[in-house]
């Protein structure tokens, strides 16, 4: 019931690679972990979401504010490897419209 | 009356024990026969209403419980989330959830305001009562399409 956050940095790539539960508890720390990448202009910031078997509105909260940040910044985000449960809410809630989500959706739910 | 068991959990108003009761609900609604992908909705659903209870009861302040009843059915799971004492305005909370629009702009997206949205969308039924404190009571069936084709499998009351 926790997340880990892992970032590489290779060129204008940042990879984050999260693992375990996204709700209102580990929320903040991926904000804090996810915001500043999204600030250094040029930067494409690639979140791996293979391990996250868990996610509600809390972590949608989060990568809408980080999808803000890039606009505000002229940088990118895209969200690779989702799990279908994961993709589902994103569906659900239409932000499958405005971000970038590799279509190799896990369970190919596309 | 309706035969039902009642499982009662209160957990402290902190973020941190939502897990503790999503693990809670997985197993109960494992132990009734819902199939994976309900059980996964049936977690985002109770995730959600605890956390505003968190956020809006509380204040984030980490004080006072929530209380957390499950009411086991036959053909149904109830779910109730009780944040005593706190309250939010409901007005307020509903108004401008629902899915983005290609045409919203996206300066306008609100960070916070899918949970109820979600609730909605994941459970059958959802009443709100906000008389004292708020308390949602959501409900979730059992194999809906079964039950809709076969009435006999309906334990009424009596």
């Amino acid at each position: 019931m926790n997340l880990t956050i892992d970032v590489t940095n290779k060129e204008n790539i940042a990879y984050v690679v999260l693992s375990g539960e996204v709700d209102a508890f580990t929320a903040p720390k991926l904000k804090d972990a996810l915001l500043p990448l999204t600030k250094e202009e040029g930067q494409t910031v690639e979140v791996d979401l293979q391990n996250v078997n868990y996610m509600d509105s809390t972590g949608l909260g989060v990568f809408i504010s980080a999808l803000k940040s890039t606009k505000e910044h002229n940088t990118d985000l895209k969200l690779v490897q989702m799990q279908e449960r994961v993709y589902r809410l994103f569906k659900i809630t239409g932000l499958t419209e405005i971000m970038n989500i590799d279509s190799t959706v896990q369970g190919g739910m596309q | 009356m309706e035969p039902f068991d009642f499982v009662e959990i209160k957990v402290p108003a902190k973020a941190e024990y939502i897990g503790v009761v999503r693990l809670s609900i997985s197993g109960i609604a494992n132990r009734m026969g819902f199939t994976y992908e309900d059980i996964e909705d049936l977690k985002v659903a109770i995730s959600e209403a605890i956390t505003n209870a968190v956020k809006h009861g509380y204040n984030e302040t980490g004080e006072g419980e929530i209380t957390i009843g499950f009411g086991v059915y036959d053909d149904r799971l109830e779910v109730m989330v009780a944040d005593h004492g706190g309250s939010f305005n409901l007005g307020d909370i509903k108004q401008d959830i629902g899915p983005y629009k290609q045409d919203d702009n996206i300066e306008e997206l609100r960070e916070g305001g899918f949970g109820l949205f979600l609730i909605d969308a994941l459970m059958d039924k959802v009443e709100i009562n906000s008389k004292y404190g708020v308390i949602v009571l959501m409900t979730k069936y059992l194999h809906e399409a079964e039950v809709g084709q076969n009435g006999d499998q309906i334990s009424t009351s009596q």
